[in-house]
């Protein structure tokens, strides 16, 4: 074996070791999910299951179902917001440079860098006293807001590849402020959405802590529920394996669907059109 | 159609001024070049006609109307961008269409209009095209026609060739200039390139530092630069300089002493016994048996460092004492380098240059 060959077959063992270390935990959840919950016990952990039940994903989704109508219903609008409004404000931040911006801008990335449990308390108050606390809208505002920084900061990177000429070449064409965002900025940021939207979408959909303090029962979504499925005594493990499945395939979905426009959107300004 | 006007226009950005007292009356169906090196507000002068700067102080006119504070829109102006500035997410019938759907024109009139302007353009094959799929020279085709079609007051083209290789740059000047004549629409032009300059425009604004230096037509530009940096700055290769001290009407040195004509020598009366610059284009400098200017009182004694045969023309850089100058003399001149030479210089062509101003003598 050459020199070189070696290298090579000592790299892909090495990263087909990580890849299998990393999926140990996809492989319990799977197996765990499809056993009896008679069959579940310490012993048998690693083993298949000696006979496939597919019963707990039925019972699983019975239970989640209504939980998961409320993520949906969260995650898309909170996304969508989060992702129009970071748009604007990466439009107007990179493109419409006004005095105060270099101040403004800043303060709004440093929304990111606050962990979530230092703002609980104030939230919470905040939330009670506009009488938005317990349901989906509080939390959906909240998301907006939380998601805001970050869907900023890659507009306004991705906006300022677009060069000013072609914005000025639309001046003069006659469209005005918001005719060259609609005409203009919006189609050319079709990638730069797909990155906000596939990031957006599972910060929100896997979002645990807010979710828990600010909903109430009706109103929570499914990570919450999820938490409840594990909580009791006596837990029969098939059926929170199940629901975690269940809980992880909207993300997995998006990211499968629209993953390729997320690398492209990545590298976007990178390759010249 | 209509007469641009600007009057005592400023553009100052903080402490700096970057246009300064601009007063320039551009006739209808003028094409007017502003030319200048890199900085000089050319650009920015161009900018603020077309309201894409506000302006500091002043007025500018587009036809009878003050347009300081009308929007870009509503100047009725076309523009024209150095990169091209096409959108890419359209096509180029699109592209060219954008500016007339926008002000809500009857559909067949734009399909009309666009066609016409293809059809000038020589571009009728391309109009299902995105901007990505065309030659740098389609996409500034394009871009003149997303200007055409809108049939505005006002072409402003901002170093539109600046782009493009130098063989399509020769032919989309003279795709310009034709335009113009068969459009006859007021055209402002910004470029760098003096070239570009002398053959297009029919008038020429020069620049330096936010001041106009001179406006003229190309050749009396060329003929008569009111200073060094106008006569320095037209012409390639450029006017050779020579310092030069004025002895009872002769400009002479160590190495020189050429004999102005009576215009000049007249208006160097004042300077006798002064240091001047001494200019003179490459092209009214001969050799010895070239020209029927007699050598006495008009030479120049140099030694030639590079020759370079054009064919139609062979320059020589020569050195003049510590001064490098060039001319260009007759492809068939016998010259290698490392020959001592003397070049007779034309007194009727001779520039002279005060020391501190740098204004031209002969003209002030």
């Amino acid at each position: 074996m050459t020199k070189h060959k070696l290298w090579r077959f000592l790299f892909y063992f090495l990263i087909t070791a990580a890849a299998i270390v990393f999926l140990i935990p996809v492989y319990l959840v799977l197996i765990t999910s499809l056993k009896d919950p008679g069959a579940i016990n310490l012993n048998s952990t690693w083993q298949l299951p000696k006979v496939w039940y597919w019963q707990s994903f039925a019972e699983a989704w019975d239970l989640l179902a209504p939980k998961f109508v409320n993520s949906l219903i969260l995650t898309v609008s909170a996304t969508l917001l989060s992702a129009f409004f970071g748009s604007m404000n990466g439009y107007i931040l990179s493109k419409w440079r006004f005095p105060g911006a270099n101040i403004i801008f800043p303060l709004m990335l440093f929304g990111m860098f606050i962990p979530y449990q230092s703002i609980l308390i104030p939230l919470f108050k905040f939330l009670r006293d506009t009488g938005l606390y317990g349901g989906l809208p509080g939390l959906i505002l909240v998301h907006v807001v939380y998601g805001l920084p970050i869907t900023t900061l890659i507009f306004r990177n991705f906006y300022a590849e677009i060069p000013d000429d072609m914005l000025e070449a639309a001046k003069v064409d006659g469209a005005s402020f918001f005719g060259i965002y609609s005409k203009i900025i919006f189609p050319l940021s079709i990638s730069g959405f797909v990155v906000v939207i596939i990031w957006q979408f599972t910060q929100v959909w896997n979002e645990f802590l807010f979710a828990v303090v600010l909903t109430k029962n009706n109103s929570q979504p499914i990570t919450v529920a999820l938490a409840q499925l594990a909580g009791g005594e006596a837990v029969k493990w098939n059926l929170p394996m199940a629901g975690a499945i269940l809980t992880a395939l909207p993300t997995l979905l998006v990211y499968i669907v629209l993953g390729r426009y997320f690398i492209r959107g990545l590298l976007a300004g990178s390759i010249k059109g | 159609m209509a007469d641009v006007i600007l009057e005592n226009v400023y553009k100052r950005f903080g402490d700096f001024t970057a246009v300064e007292d601009f007063n320039l009356h551009i006739n209808n169906e003028e094409f007017m070049v502003f030319v200048g090196p890199s900085g000089c507000g050319k650009t920015t002068t161009l900018r603020m006609i077309a309201g894409l700067e506000d302006i500091s102080q002043g007025n500018i006119k587009i036809g009878d109307r003050v347009v300081n504070d009308v929007p870009p829109k509503d100047r009725d102006i076309a523009m024209v961008f150095q990169n091209y500035a096409l959108y890419p997410h359209m096509s180029v019938y699109q592209n060219m269409s954008f500016g007339l759907r926008l002000r809500k024109t009857p559909k067949d009139e734009i399909d009309k209009r666009v066609k016409e302007a293809a059809a000038i353009l020589q571009i009728e094959e391309l109009l299902d095209r995105r901007p990505r799929e065309l030659s740098g020279g389609q996409r500034q085709r394009v871009a003149l026609g997303r200007a055409i079609v809108r049939k505005p007051k006002v072409f402003l083209m901002d170093e539109p060739l600046s782009n493009l290789d130098a063989k399509l740059r020769v032919e989309m000047r003279a795709q310009i200039s034709k335009l113009h004549q068969s459009l006859g629409v007021t055209t402002i032009y910004v470029t760098h390139d003096q070239v570009e300059a002398m053959t297009m425009g029919t008038r020429i604004v020069v620049m330096k530092d936010g001041l106009i230096q001179q406006v003229d037509s190309p050749i009396n530009l060329y003929d008569k630069p009111v200073n060094k940096f106008v006569g320095g700055f037209m012409g390639s290769p450029a006017m050779n300089f020579l310092t030069g001290t004025v002895k009872d009407g002769i400009l002479t040195s160590e190495h020189f002493s050429v004999t102005p004509d009576a215009a000049l020598k007249e208006k160097l009366k004042p300077y006798n016994g002064k240091k001047v610059f001494v200019g003179v284009r490459p092209e009214d400098l001969f050799l010895v048996g070239e020209t029927e200017i007699p050598e006495e009182n008009h030479s120049v004694k140099s030694i030639v460092e590079v020759v370079e045969p054009l064919g139609a023309e062979t320059v020589i850089i020569a050195s003049v004492g510590s001064d490098q100058i060039v001319a260009r003399l007759d492809p068939h001149a016998q010259v290698k380098a490392g020959d001592k030479v003397t070049l007779i210089a034309d007194p009727e062509k001779v520039q002279a240059f005060d020391l501190d101003s740098e204004t031209n003598i002969r003209f002030t």
